[in-house]
């Protein structure tokens, strides 16, 4: 008698192929997302190439730790955004339908790649659960009507505070930043900080442009212009275009806004009408500057190249307006083309390197550059151990009463993104304080090129 | 010319002289203009490739909506023209070409003179010097002219003020902003000019200038009756040349002002790319960029017809 053989059990028939394949699809349908990514094989990543020199290898450790544990292989391409290149890259393979599986989009390139990206409820849905509320920022970048398209990065994931001079500010202005703001929120005094007003920072900076130590506010078409000009327009309660497509800049918010900037940018040195994203850094970095809006991109530099300087910086909340106090926003995601052939497995790994534990590695290797999308991660230890001075970057993420902000909101993401990219609103501030057009032919521009924002 | 392989024999009544499929296929491949045609077909697949179909698909994606789902016909275009902002970027490249262009050809016509007119032994270390500018990828020798115009460590304004002189601002003021892109764009492109009229000069026949000195001709006579009409055609060839590269120009901009401050630098490239890759909105990018194409077209038919017209007064 001869037995059968395991193998001739399993003999494939006809009935048992449909039957195999009736199920595994049935299971592909039914069940949201399934740890599988041992049938993967491998995965590949576009990523925002790190300013700051060494973070991309935390990035490279974690991922080579979740490959390592899930039997999965992974190529990550760390691709700059000097030129814009990664936002080329995203472009050509969402038109070649082909490429990464993973790739990281910045501020409003999940919205333009949408329809080739794939829901990512399930994923952002677990983060939530885990650490709370998520920045109104990203929701409003991502969730596109009612769908998570893209997971909010640590990596590269920023927002555009104060980053002023200790010193001067102490010396010309008659105030203490350290002591309004110091590295622990418990000890924020609300009397202080209510004090720190726009109207507070204006005289600051007339008496810093008198003592020869400028502030250095970009009013190019970059995105650290546009960034801390939005917040600013939110704090004195300026909407461009409104969530029903309403054009409202013709107000009387607008107008209280530009003629307050005419008299800041008078104190400002007048080359920041060319700076590049790069200008402000150098700016503070030359040492000839009192203050910018920044991540602390600039201050890690000033430690390696201009240390007397970078010993004197801080981060502190922004100005508050009419309308309370706003800090510019610039989440970073990551994206998983609908084209991939490894869904399962990347949302996998999406997960792995969302949780704390690795963002607090992410957020220590950037120096506290790196800024997740959950306010329960604030209290990470980097931001308060990070010196020289100690406390630099405590004041970076936001505390207090600092509520996060994107130019272009709350307009329809579709129009945000042609106003934020278009510099609409700094554009606008450069004709009225530069080129010196009247206020009503400024107001009058801007109706226009909003108009045209809202072409279908 | 004969262009291919005589076959020709005598047909007699009731054989069959059909060649078979192999000589035919072997006297296919013998004709010369099939040899050529296979040696360009590289060629011809790269540009089908590369130039092409980009070509076309531009076309067809300019066509569509913002979300590239619907068919909207030429409303791209209206809505461009509608828009005070594109309106200024057609003014400004017309600007910034023509007058790049103008003194690309100007300066490279000097140029190409003084050479010209140096002794032999000494023209081959000028030619090499001259042609620095054009040898050097763009895109770096753009972000070197940036630093030299750098808004905060200006190597110019360092230089001017070490004289007693202010600063110049050579990227944030708006007029200067065009003048120090149109500056670089002619540092570059004017060795073009140059080596192409160096040529042109050396094939004028000194037998014409002697008999204009014999006339009694001084040296602007001999330029203007002689030497300018003998290279009107080379002119005519490089100025559209010129132009088309410079309407299309896009390092030069994007490196040193990204079409800032306020908009007034932008070019048509500029301008597509913030439209098309920063803004997202692909098809009107595409429309942008392809406005250059009838600007460019019209200016081609003209100055190629001259040409011709020219060409077969000389024939």
């Amino acid at each position: 008698m001869t037995q059968s053989s395991p193998l001739s059990q399993s003999r494939p028939t006809r009935r048992n192929l449909l039957k195999s394949a009736a199920l595994g699809s049935a299971a592909a349908f039914a069940a949201p997302y399934v740890k599988d990514s041992y049938a993967a094989g491998s995965l590949s990543l576009g990523v925002w190439d790190h300013w700051v020199p060494g973070a991309n290898n935390t990035l490279t450790k974690l991922c080579n730790e979740w490959g390592a544990k899930n039997n999965c292989e992974v190529k990550i391409d760390y691709i700059t955004s000097q030129g814009e290149k990664d936002k080329l890259t995203a472009a050509a393979e969402a038109q070649a339908g082909t490429g990464h599986d993973i790739m990281s989009h910045r501020d409003w390139n999940i919205r333009i790649h949408q329809t080739v990206l794939e829901p990512l409820d399930d994923v952002v849905g677990g983060l939530i659960k885990q650490y709370g509320p998520i920045s109104p920022v990203a929701e409003y970048l991502a969730k596109i009507k009612g769908t998570w398209s893209g997971v909010p990065t640590t990596v590269g994931s920023q927002v555009k505070p104060c980053q002023s001079r200790l010193d001067l500010y102490q010396q010309y202005a008659g105030l203490d930043l350290r002591d309004m703001f110091p590295a622990d929120v418990s000890k924020y005094d609300k009397a202080k900080i209510d004090t720190w007003s726009w109207d507070t920072y204006l005289d600051a900076a007339q008496k810093l442009h008198k003592a020869g130590f400028p502030v250095g506010l970009p009013m190019g078409q970059s995105s650290d212009a546009v960034d801390w000009v939005g917040a600013l327009f939110n704090s004195f309660g300026v909407v461009m275009v409104d969530a029903k497509d309403n054009i409202k800049i013709n107000s009387d918010e607008a107008r209280t806004a530009l003629e307050y900037l005419k008299k800041l940018m008078a104190v400002n040195p007048p080359e920041v009408y060319a700076w590049d994203d790069a200008g402000n850094n150098r700016w503070i970095i030359s040492g000839k500057g009192s203050g910018i809006m920044n991540p602390p991109s600039s201050w890690a530099v000033a430690i390696r190249d201009n240390k007397p300087v970078g010993e004197q910086l801080w981060h502190h909340p922004m100005p508050r307006g009419p309308k309370g106090r706003f800090v510019g926003q610039l989440p970073q995601f990551y994206g998983l083309w609908s084209f991939s052939k490894n869904k399962s497995a990347a949302k996998d790994l999406l997960t792995y390197i969302s949780q704390k534990d690795a963002v607090a590695q992410l957020v220590a290797a950037s120096s506290g550059y790196d800024l997740p999308s959950f306010t329960s991660m604030y209290d990470i230890t980097t931001w308060q151990t990070v010196a020289p001075p100690a406390g630099v970057v405590y004041s970076y993420p936001p505390r207090g009463d600092e509520q996060t902000s994107i130019t272009g909101a709350p307009a329809r993401s579709e129009v945000g993104a042609q106003i934020y990219n278009q510099a609409i609103n700094t554009v606008m501030v450069s004709k009225f304080t530069q080129g010196n057009e009247k206020l009503d032919d400024v107001i009058k521009w801007a109706e226009n090129e909003l108009e045209g924002t809202l072409r279908a | 010319m004969a262009d291919t392989v005589q076959t020709w024999s005598p047909q007699l009544p009731g054989v069959a002289l059909r060649p078979s499929a192999r000589q035919n296929l072997r006297l296919f491949l013998q004709r010369r203009s099939t040899i050529a045609v296979l040696m360009c077909l590289p060629l011809i697949l790269i540009i089908a490739c590369l130039v092409i179909y980009p070509a076309f698909y531009s076309i067809y994606l300019s066509m569509l909506n913002k979300t590239q789902t619907r068919f909207i016909g030429l409303g791209n275009f209206r809505f461009l023209l509608s828009r005070d902002v594109f309106l200024m970027v057609v003014e400004q490249t017309a600007i910034f070409a023509l007058t790049a262009v103008f003194f690309k050809a100007l300066i490279g016509l000097i140029t190409a003179h003084l050479i010209n007119n140096l002794p032999a032994s000494g023209q081959r270390k000028w030619r090499g010097m001259m042609l620095v500018p054009w040898v050097i990828p763009l895109a770096l020798s753009s972000l070197g002219w940036w630093w030299l115009f750098d808004p905060i460590h200006s190597a110019f304004n360092y230089i001017l003020q070490s004289f007693g002189y202010d600063e110049v601002p050579w990227l944030s003021s708006p007029y200067w902003a065009r003048f120090s892109v149109i500056l670089v764009n002619v540092w570059y492109g004017a060795p073009f000019f140059l080596i192409m009229y160096l040529a042109a000069l050396k094939s004028v026949p000194d037998q014409l200038y002697e008999a204009a000195a014999i006339d009694g001709a001084n040296a602007w006579q001999k330029f203007v009756h002689i030497t300018l009409p003998m290279m009107r055609n080379i002119i005519s060839i490089t100025v559209l040349f010129s132009l088309i590269v410079t309407f299309a120009n896009f390092d030069i901009v994007q490196i040193m002002t990204a079409g800032g401050p306020r908009n007034m630098t932008h070019v048509f490239a500029t301008y597509a790319f913030m439209l098309g890759i920063r803004s997202g909105d692909l098809p009107l990018g595409a429309a942008t960029s392809l406005f250059m194409f009838p600007i460019l077209a019209i200016a081609a038919i003209f100055i190629l017809r001259g040409v011709r017209r020219r060409g077969r007064e000389i024939g």
